[in-house]
């Protein structure tokens, strides 16, 4: 169980959920959540956005009823979280670009601290949030609202490049990465898929991905994926 | 005999212990085909050796990819799932997680599931030329679930019509010596006929129940939330069904029964005995509570205690 510090609303529909406790974790895995009893009856994955010095904390966006129950959260409420799981972004070395889009800045944060000199892609569709965190780690940091924040970063710069946001985002990323390749760049192309989930830990295979050597878990294998290894269907 | 530890009260000696043909569960908690892969994830949370039994994740003849899109979705007190038996296959189970059940000190039960007749009965019997091969040192039970679509009777499943599944049940129980119980789909047309025909064509058990057929609309879309239109529903909103449904095959047949069905406490546990369950089983509460059968036996034993049972045998089949 950990202690709720505090649940801040940033932008419209978008918290910043702070929890106290020594809580522990690698770059881009996740927890399960859940601020409830018994019902809802499935707890909610939620990436690291920062962890170490007593806390960890999520960036989460309210789309449904267990996310409306985190926001309700205020300061000294319990929660309880199991983990962290998941398999994340590599520890890598060179020339690293993160690029997130909306609530996908989430797991980036902790990334630009543990690869300081890193570029910071974060892009929004309206009201950006949570860009200044990512100053003090980042080189160079490019905020877009209302564009394509892909079409800022030349992948051909980077040796990897870590990726987060909604669905067409990461297929863009992946089909940029193709063209990278082809062109003789030997850019890696990390994905953070974002999946439903209920056991979190592998064993019920409710968030399999499609990817070129089988089906793969999200929870388990991932959420974490090479991008020239996931086959989207839509 | 469990010994309960001094700081228990009364220290009491309880017996949770049962048979099923001749296989003997240290204690009646189950875990649920589906819900608990093949028992490895949850052993890093807990001594899953504490369990009763795990029935691995349900296997077909040939490896299976499983379903596209959406594969769960919450409900109230309860989950869809959609996966589509995504599995290895039973070669490749057998390969190469049946070295793992090797070192495990609890029932080990193969759910087992087909598409066509000939694959059922081709995979009961590499189950029955392993654990002959092993001396059945990985496999204690094969849980046959007829719930799958037959795909010579156009996609309808087998466990429907008591008349589809007679057969099967049939051609399975000559396809193995090991103990068989045979998992009922709720949405079989009479599940206590269901169960009777088993009992007929010599399963040494039935499991029951399935997930029940259900759906969910995504407004927005104008479309099912699933590829595959339909899901099935578990969780504690099916509770009151299952355990409906387990009272009455209890009191048509002798064999014993295997309970299941949003069990998510002790007492739902407790229930499910009075209604005469032999064992049970427990899927979504995993889900729930990552260390679901750590805590549930810890509750059982507490209610035990508490109302005085020493043996599950006193109240098996009372209501």
């Amino acid at each position: 169980m950990g202690t709720v510090i505090s649940n801040e609303r940033l932008a419209d529909n978008v918290y910043h959920l702070r929890v106290s406790g020594d809580y522990g974790g690698e770059m881009g895995q996740f927890y399960m959540l859940r601020a409830w009893g018994a019902y809802p009856v499935l707890s909610r994955p939620l990436s690291i956005h920062q962890v170490g010095d007593g806390e960890i904390d999520f960036l989460y966006h309210v789309v449904g009823e267990g996310t409306e129950l985190f926001a309700q959260l205020t300061p000294g409420d319990s929660i309880q979280l199991e983990g962290p799981f998941g398999s994340g972004f590599p520890a890598v070395t060179g020339r690293v670009a993160l690029v997130g889009g909306g609530i996908g800045i989430a797991p980036l944060l902790y990334c630009s601290r543990e690869l300081p000199g890193c570029d910071v892609y974060l892009g929004f569709s309206r009201e950006p949030f949570r860009t200044e965190a990512f100053r003090p780690y980042a080189a160079k940091l490019s905020v877009d609202v209302g564009g394509l924040i892909l079409d800022s970063v030349d992948f051909a710069e980077y040796d990897h490049i870590f990726v987060c946001g909604p669905h067409p985002m990461l297929k863009a990323a992946q089909l940029k990465g193709i063209a990278a390749a082809t062109s003789g760049s030997s850019v890696n192309v990390y994905l953070s898929l974002e999946n439903r989930m209920a056991c979190g830990i592998g064993a019920c295979l409710v968030c399999s991905v499609s990817c070129k050597d089988g089906q793969r878990k999200a929870c388990a294998d991932g959420p974490v994926f090479l991008a020239e290894e996931v086959i989207f269907h839509d | 005999m469990i010994r309960i530890g001094d700081s228990s009260p009364g220290n009491t000696e309880l017996d949770l212990t049962t048979r099923i043909a001749g296989v003997t569960f240290k204690n009646p908690v189950v875990m649920a085909s589906g819900t608990f892969g093949f028992g490895k994830e949850y052993a890093r949370y807990y001594d899953v050796n504490e369990l009763g039994g795990i029935s691995g994740k349900g296997l077909t003849l040939h490896p299976k990819a499983g379903n596209q899109g959406t594969r769960v979705y919450e409900t109230a007190s309860g989950m869809l799932n959609s996966v589509g038996l995504e599995n290895p296959g039973v070669a490749a189970f057998l390969d190469k997680e049946c070295a793992y059940w090797e070192t495990l000190d609890t029932v080990r039960i193969v759910n087992l599931g087909g598409n066509t007749f000939e694959d059922y009965v081709a995979g009961a019997e590499l189950i029955q030329k392993d654990a002959d091969a092993r001396g059945r040192k990985a496999v204690d039970m094969i849980e046959l679930n007829i719930s799958c679509p037959n795909v010579k009777e156009g996609g309808i499943a087998f466990g429907i019509r008591t008349c589809d599944a007679r057969e099967l049940v049939r051609a399975v129980r000559r396809a193995t010596k090991l103990p068989l119980s045979v998992k009922l789909s709720p949405n079989a047309e009479d599940i206590a006929d269901m169960a009777l025909m088993c009992q007929e064509e010599g399963a040494d058990a039935v499991s029951l129940i399935n997930t029940i057929s259900g759906m969910k609309i995504d407004v927005r879309r104008r479309r099912s939330v699933f590829n595959n239109l339909y899901a099935g529903l578990s969780g504690p909103a099916i509770k009151p069904i299952a355990l409906r449904m387990v009272h009455q095959v209890a009191k048509r047949v002798e064999i014993p029964i295997i309970g299941m069905g949003g069990i998510s406490s002790a007492t739902d546990i407790i229930e499910f005995i009075m209604a005469g369950a032999a064992v049970v089983q427990v899927g979504t509460y995993n889900f729930m509570n990552m260390r679901a059968g750590h805590d549930l036996l810890r509750d059982l034993r507490q209610f035990m205690i508490e109302e005085n049972i020493a043996s599950l045998d006193e109240i098996r089949g009372i209501v």
